[in-house]
């Protein structure tokens, strides 16, 4: 069964983030780039499971431009077969993508369709489920665990108030959060094999963004706080402060 | 501009608060732009309270009613609100960000194709268009974003948005039903996670990290929150914890957990990494607790104690046990 993980290139988590002069983009100046983190923990649990089929391809494929090179070559240091770069930008209108994708994977033979649950820039956790509807695919969200067995998977999913087990049967979308997918480290040899497998580059069919940035601002900052006091002692005053200043106790 | 259509969860029988929260903002939104708001609920059969929606806002409560539609199944909640908001002619849909609406937004806005503004935290009518707030890099940056789709469709983060009674008691309709084929996905088996709160559904979170030392001291934490009552507040988690194994993911706050907008946040033994701070900030109320006095949590916080968790946590669990025990 073949697996195709939708991925994308986004800030280190840990980086901090300012707004760009125009307003509406962030200042790239000294960011690191990684592969979102659960776009990692997808591409991980794609290798996993074409290791325990014993059989298909893994590919790797993004919508972005040359910086996302390097984030593709990153699923294929992991254990990817192929990459693909859908020469384009990602907005954060998520059907934009989802359409870009709908074009390149419709009448494509994939198992399944594996997506992080949501990207680490724009955190709309939309093109997974996006993409499933476009294409008339099953679709599970906020996928903690799955297995493939007889042309169906059975996913485990953190849901409110306790964890679902759902099946469907593939060809299937899956977004993946944390959970069983511990994302591999890609080893020397894996870095080295990476730099020759295929990596396919074309122009993305490109969709109408509808979803615009008027501003992007920083966070509102919060009013200074204060500390109330040391140790245990100090409780009481905190307690009384609780109820009748911030009255949320 | 039309209208806006509020889609409202309901479970065991009762409209879920959140559902209260995202009538409240459609119909302050409709109001700023001189239109209504109407309530959406599906299921087996109406909530027990759902004409009460009247009072929030709904000029009408519309009912989806099916025997399919008893559970929630993706595909077939998101053809029949799709059809509403066709039907209807509604120039906007508001969900609820919760881990339904987030699964079902999406699905909704493809059908209708229109783009999708998720997890909202502010809304404000600009021109006679609705301008959506939202955070990006977990809470790093805000964006103020406009739809050109023709139904404005966003999914409102829950805790954000105050439920708020209004004058009208709003009519209840129920409309016509047509589920697609399928549904394809089945749900073979749940488990209740011992009915605790989620945390992204609490309004009080007592969080721990690192500096709790191992997960044998989570009694502590949970102490807390059984005296602030466990049906309100919930255990939250800093990655480090989740990533060393003491807690579960689904605890876990922040830039690759959740993100979280309780009441009452309080920080205990977190030193406030960039991606933690991201998924809490927008708390209403920030408390921390740590041994070092210049750790970056006591940046956000509104209060903060200096001091050892372990001597902190019994006397805070011990004073809210006597404040609730006074009322």
């Amino acid at each position: 069964m073949n697996i195709t993980v939708c991925i994308k290139r986004t800030p280190d988590t840990e980086t901090r983030i300012r707004v760009a002069q125009d307003g509406v983009g962030i200042d790239s100046t000294g960011v690191k780039y990684i592969m979102s983190p659960y776009d990692e923990m997808a591409v991980e649990a794609a290798l996993r499971t074409r290791e325990s089929l014993g059989a298909g391809e893994v590919e790797v494929l993004t919508l972005g431009e040359d910086g996302s090179v390097e984030t593709l070559r990153a699923g294929l240091a992991m254990g990817a077969d192929r990459a693909t770069l859908l020469r384009g930008a990602a907005t954060m209108d998520g059907l934009a993508t989802a359409r870009t994708l709908q074009a390149e994977l419709g009448g494509r033979e994939v198992g399944l369709i594996l997506f992080g649950v949501k990207a680490a820039d724009d955190d709309q956790q939309q093109v997974g489920p996006m993409t499933a509807t476009l294409l008339g695919l099953p679709c599970v969200t906020a996928v903690a665990d799955f297995e493939v067995q007889d042309g169906a998977v059975r996913c485990r999913r953190e849901v409110e108030g306790g964890t679902e087990v759902v099946e469907v049967p593939t060809p299937a979308v899956l977004t993946v959060t944390k959970g069983a997918f511990e994302p591999r480290y890609a080893s020397l040899k894996g870095i080295m094999a990476a730099k020759r497998k295929p990596l396919e580059e074309k122009p993305a069919e490109a969709a109408e963004s509808r979803l615009t940035v008027r501003v992007l601002e920083p966070p509102p900052q919060r009013p200074a706080g204060r500390v109330v006091g040391e140790g245990a002692d100090a409780v009481p005053e905190l307690v009384r402060l609780l109820r009748e200043e911030a009255k949320v106790l | 501009m039309s209208n806006i259509l509020a889609v409202v969860e309901q479970r065991d029988g009762q409209v879920r608060g959140v559902g209260r929260e995202v009538l409240s903002a459609a119909a302050a939104a409709a109001e700023s732009l001189g239109a209504a708001a109407d309530a959406l609920l599906l299921g087996e059969r109406a909530a027990a309270d759902a004409a009460a929606l009247g009072h929030y806002g709904a000029g009408t409560v519309k009912l989806a009613l099916h025997p399919g539609l008893g559970a929630y199944s993706p595909e077939r909640y998101a053809r029949v609100v799709a059809d509403v908001v066709t039907a209807g002619g509604y120039g906007a849909v508001f969900f609820g960000a919760t881990a339904q609406g987030k699964d079902l937004a999406p699905r909704v806005a493809a059908l209708l194709d229109v783009p999708l503004a998720s997890d909202v935290t502010g809304i404000d009518a600009e021109d006679g268009q609705l301008v959506f707030i939202r955070p990006v890099y977990a809470g790093k940056a805000f964006a103020r974003v406009v739809s050109e789709g023709a139904v404005a469709a966003a999914s409102l983060r829950p805790n954000v948005f105050a439920p708020a009674e209004r004058a009208g008691a709003g009519s209840v309709e129920e409309v016509p039903v047509t589920l697609p084929d399928g549904p394809t996905s089945r749900v073979v088996d749940f488990e209740a996670a011992g009915g605790t709160l989620d945390v992204s559904e609490a309004s009080v979170i007592v969080s721990g990290g690192r500096g709790m030392k191992g997960p044998e001291n989570w009694h502590l934490l949970e102490a807390v929150r059984d005296a602030v009552g466990s049906d309100v507040a919930a255990l939250g988690a800093s990655r480090a914890v989740v990533d060393a194994g003491w807690r579960p993911h689904g605890e876990q706050v922040g830039q690759t957990g959740k993100t979280v907008s309780p009441k009452l946040y309080m920080a205990m033994a977190i030193s406030g990494a960039i991606q933690h701070l991201a998924g809490m900030r927008t708390s209403q109320t920030i408390v921390a607790v740590n041994k070092d006095p210049d750790a970056p949590i006591f940046g956000v916080a509104d209060y903060g104690i200096v001091g050892d968790v372990q001597e902190v946590l019994p006397r805070l669990a011990e004073e809210i046990r006597a404040l609730k025990a006074r009322g």
